[in-house]
């Protein structure tokens, strides 16, 4: 009996401990949305679990270590135990009810990061191998940047160009796969202004580490600030070529693998910098001049012309329904990149 | 050498290689005719790859022999029950029909693999150690990952064969498995499989990780499709295995065996095979539809075409979650075997743990989509899904519960073989805790693709199946060999690996909670995870040097061991109670069961009594 006692004793303070010292150290990252607060107020009711289950095991197992110890010449067996019904039962009872109530307030707390806001502000998300681009319908323009103001919830209506993507923002603790030929929703409420990451959750190629997008919480007087400043900016590109193409180049991903500053992205393609009216040798190691009709089939027909040394392009412009126009303005950008 | 070259290994290697260049130049050929391009990026095209493949496999097992009875017995010729295995070291490269040789079989490959899977593991876990690619590519580093993923699935499947063919026979009374010829054929199929599994670094690597997701997967280089070849071989021997087991089971156990006095780790393996037998079909029509998307063109997962790419993801986990209870069950199984052995007394609700085992085989099948919480499935399946996947925990709790039972107020022993049980305890226990936050859909969409879940299922891996694959090791290696294994490396190589191995496991959970990916190459510096990377990386290549030790102490005792022949650890069980080595055809008088198979400190009772020799 004096065993029991003991081991009691041991079991709560060891799960006191456990908690205090799991929580202490601080396990998640900022809270940043409204959908986080339900989500922790779950995580935290697990930890406590967690920290009983665990001194319920592991303590009255190095108890046992210690003193039920085989003493040196002993060689005698121990008490014959074959088990006890009751306590089987009740161990498996009680632990049925907590996982339903578990399963209860799991499923509670997901229905509270779903409430949704019919005044949501709508931003579409476009995912391809490896970047994200913002489309704001309100706004008629977009970013490489997911720019919100707090306390508004958005809602994010998502796909996918080529793979399977995944949108995770830590500090939001949401996080929804972007699949192609279907659009995902993502309903987030940021409540904490700063500036933060989304990045790729769901395995998507060679270059997926670095497939990520800066995702910046404002005032609602920054946001208004940089919405017109970002309208102003998409006036003026709207006038040439040249700054159409640039901004075709955004909103279609390119960047996402090609730089215009003649380094190389990782898993990407050749830079643009100096492109057009290079010389250039293919997988075959027959040489071609960059000039338009060469970029166009690039774009149209990837396979067609690799470029030696890199894996054929993943985006297809035919696929993503890219016009003669806009070939023509991005082609007129990439001309100005020497 | 010259006993290799003669061996039935090198004969199936060697017609391996000339079956895969027949597969794929016939390929070739065809393609030259109808005017397509005959060759790809690496040499051969694709389709002559994947044919290639399949023939090579097939004429691996039509050259080393394993299937030379059944082409006799279709031609009319009779043969021998039995063929003796020559007396040398030859025999484990050759085709022998006997379980305990096929079990040993197994575990040396599985070991094998296991050091390639580690060696992989060592890899990448270096380009981690600083943020930043140091000499991998985001390819190389996919593929190492994914490779490290798979290899090791197929230590653990090779690992559980051997446990459950070696030992299963032997705990019920049987002579042998109850198709031992279709037993090495399960083993010898293995061997092409790993070898292509291997290949596919060489053909352009797979950057989708061992999950194999498509639309990703209908775009990687050649190397995808020689994995995907590879694993729908290995599901031909798992399947084959499991049917094999179940049929020993149901029709050779020893006079007396009622159901509940089955060993515990029979019954463990009888719940591991039900899994095999009927859910490892779907891994392979998964990924044998993506295999024909790439050949054929057909869009079953092509949005372009129609098709649905979540529709994989169901297939897939429709298999892959029942697997990891196949690879966890033998090895709870084994716990619960060892634990009365060395705590002298007997196994708390031995009922209770065997249903226990089925029980977690059964709901197992009904929680597949807790992967798939994040996906854009039906929002509405997630909350299913979640009470289902929780309710695991109740037989899993049970195991728990009825161990420390068992443990509390025996007289404990802890040799190696018992330091490992204990270290599967605690470790399983730490994936066990660390399980429900997954399967709650609220926390997992934070902890979903994180290294959270990365340190879990390490956790439940090495507490399910490497901690007891080890502690079987140690404890049934004199029964193999008639000598045993050095305590105090064996004791060196627990103390090595066991806080390594903690360490390792929750540093991964503490920056997958603070925002670290799976399956990334690289990470952002500014994330502040360069510490705990560098420790993880120092703690896995510890854990590596703990099973080189390992290695050494298992070929060292093997000549030069103690001499130990009886019964060691005054185990009840019946192959403890003849000499070891185990004789060829294991016991020369059949015994009956006359009591229960853990009373311990029962003054007077017996598991076992074997017939009069003279009767």
């Amino acid at each position: 009996m004096l065993h029991f006692i003991i081991v009691g004793v041991l079991v709560i303070a060891m799960s006191i401990l456990t908690y205090l010292g799991l929580t202490g150290i601080g396990l998640l990252p900022v809270q940043a949305s409204a959908q986080a607060i339900p989500i922790d107020w779950m995580f935290d009711y697990q930890i406590m679990a967690m920290s009983f289950l665990f001194s319920l095991i592991v303590v009255p197992l190095i108890y046992s270590l210690i003193v039920f110890r085989r003493r040196k010449g002993d060689t005698t067996d121990a008490e014959h135990i074959e088990g006890n019904t009751p306590l089987e039962i009740i161990w498996t009872v009680i632990p049925l009810f907590a996982v339903i109530t578990f399963a209860f307030m799991g499923a509670k707390s997901l229905g509270d990061t779903r409430r949704v806001d019919p005044q949501a502000m709508v931003i579409n998300v476009t995912a391809q191998q490896f970047a994200f681009s913002f489309e704001y319908p309100d706004y008629g323009f977009t970013s490489k940047e997911l720019y919100a103001p707090v306390n508004k919830q958005l809602l994010l209506k998502m796909t996918s160009l080529d793979v399977i993507h995944s949108f995770w923002v830590p500090e939001f603790r949401v996080k929804q796969d972007i699949v192609p030929g279907r659009f995902t929703e993502y309903r987030i409420t940021p409540i904490l202004e700063g500036v933060y990451k989304v990045r790729c959750a769901e395995v998507c190629g060679g270059g997926h580490a670095g497939m990520q997008s800066f995702v910046e919480i404002v005032s609602q007087g920054r946001f208004d600030d940089w919405v017109k400043e970002k309208q102003a900016e998409a006036l003026a590109a709207s006038q040439t070529p040249e700054d159409r193409g640039k901004l075709l180049s955004t909103s279609f991903g390119c960047f996402g693998c090609h730089s215009v500053d003649g380094s190389l992205l990782p898993n990407g393609g050749p830079s643009w910098l100096g492109l057009f009216g290079s010389e250039t040798e293919l997988e075959d190691g027959s040489t071609v001049l960059v000039d338009e009709a060469y970029i166009t089939q690039s774009i149209m027909d990837p396979a067609s012309q690799v470029v030696k040394g890199f894996s054929p392009m993943t985006f297809n412009g035919t696929d993503a329904g890219l016009t003669e126009a806009d070939l023509a303005d991005i082609i007129a950008y990439i001309k100005t990149l020497q | 050498m010259k006993k290799f070259f003669k061996s039935a290994l090198a004969r199936g290697l060697l017609w391996q290689l000339i079956g895969s260049l027949l597969g794929a130049g016939f390929v070739t050929g065809i393609r030259a005719v109808m005017g397509l391009d005959p060759l790809g990026r690496f040499g051969f095209s694709e389709p002559a790859w994947v044919f290639g493949g399949l023939v090579g496999t097939l004429a691996f097992l039509a050259g080393n022999g394993v299937a030379s009875d059944w082409a006799k017995w279709a031609r009319g010729i009779p043969t021998h029950d039995h063929h003796e295995d020559p007396s040398g070291w030859e025999k484990f490269i050759n085709v022998s029909l006997d379980h305990k040789v096929i079990g040993i079989q197994y575990t040396l490959t599985a070991l094998i693999v296991l050091g390639l899977g580690g060696t992989f593991a060592m890899i990448f876990r270096t380009e981690l150690a600083a943020s930043g690619l140091q000499f991998l590519n985001g390819t190389q580093y996919n593929t190492m990952m994914g490779l490290h993923g798979i290899v090791m699935i197929v230590a653990i499947l090779l690992g559980i064969a051997g446990m459950m063919n070696y030992l299963v026979p032997l705990l019920i009374g049987a002579a042998d498995m109850a198709f031992p010829r279709l037993n090495a054929f399960s083993f010898w199929i293995t061997i092409p499989a790993a070898i292509w599994l291997v290949s596919s670094l060489f053909l352009g690597g797979f950057d989708t990780g061992w999950t194999g997701y498509p639309p990703l997967s209908a775009r990687a280089p050649v190397g995808m499709q020689m994995f995907f070849l590879a694993v729908f071989v290995v599901g031909w021997s798992s399947i084959l295995g499991g049917l094999n087991l179940l049929v020993t089971v149901a029709r050779m156990r020893a006079r007396g065996m009622t159901s509940f006095r089955l060993p515990i780790f029979v019954w463990a393996s009888i719940a591991t095979s039900l899994i095999s037998l009927t859910a490892t079909q779907l891994i392979g029509l998964s990924f044998q539809m993506v295999m024909f998307q790439r050949l054929f063109g057909m869009g079953f997962f092509d949005p372009a075409k129609g098709g649905n790419p979540v529709l994989f993801q169901h297939l897939f986990w429709f298999y892959s979650h029942p697997a990891v209870y196949v690879f966890i069950l033998p090895g709870l199984g084994i716990i619960s075997e060892l634990l009365p052995v060395f705590v002298r007394k007997p196994l708390f609700g031995y009922r209770w743990v065997a249903m226990s085992s089925l029980g977690i085989a059964l709901v197992g099948f009904l929680v597949w989509a807790h992967h798939m919480f994040t996906s854009g499935m039906n929002e509405y399946l997630r909350v299913p899904f979640m009470y289902s996947t929780l309710l695991v925990a109740v037989p899993t709790g049970v195991k728990f519960f009825s161990w420390v039972a068992t443990i509390w107020g025996g007289k404990i022993e802890v040799p190696t073989p018992m330091l490992f049980v204990l270290g599967g305890v605690v470790v399983f226990l730490m994936g066990g805790l660390t399980g429900p936050p997954n399967a709650t859909v609220s926390t997992d969409l934070h902890l979903h693709d994180t290294y959270f879940i990365v340190g879990h299922f390490h956790d439940t891996m090495f507490g399910g199946f490497v901690f007891p694959f080890f502690a079987a090791l140690y404890y049934w290696f004199p029964k193999a060999t008639g000598r045993r294994m050095n305590e105090f490396l064996g004791k060196l190589h627990f103390w090595l690996m066991t806080p390594s191995f903690l360490v390792m496991t929750f540093g991964m959970m503490r920056i997958g909670l603070l925002g670290m990916r799976r399956r990334i190459s690289d990470y952002d510096a500014a994330l502040g995870f360069d510490t705990t990377h560098l420790v993880l990386t120092v703690a896995g290549f510890l854990i590596f040097t703990s099973v080189l030790i390992f290695v050494y102490n298992l070929f060292r005792s093997m000549k030069k061991g103690e001499v130990a022949t009886g019964n060691l650890w005054n185990s009840r069980s019946p192959e403890w109670q003849v000499a070891s080595p185990m004789p060829a055809h294991n016991y020369d008088r059949p015994f009956e069961v006359v009591g229960e198979p853990y009373d311990y400190g029962l003054p007077g009772s017996k598991f076992v009594e074997f017939a009069n020799p003279k009767q």
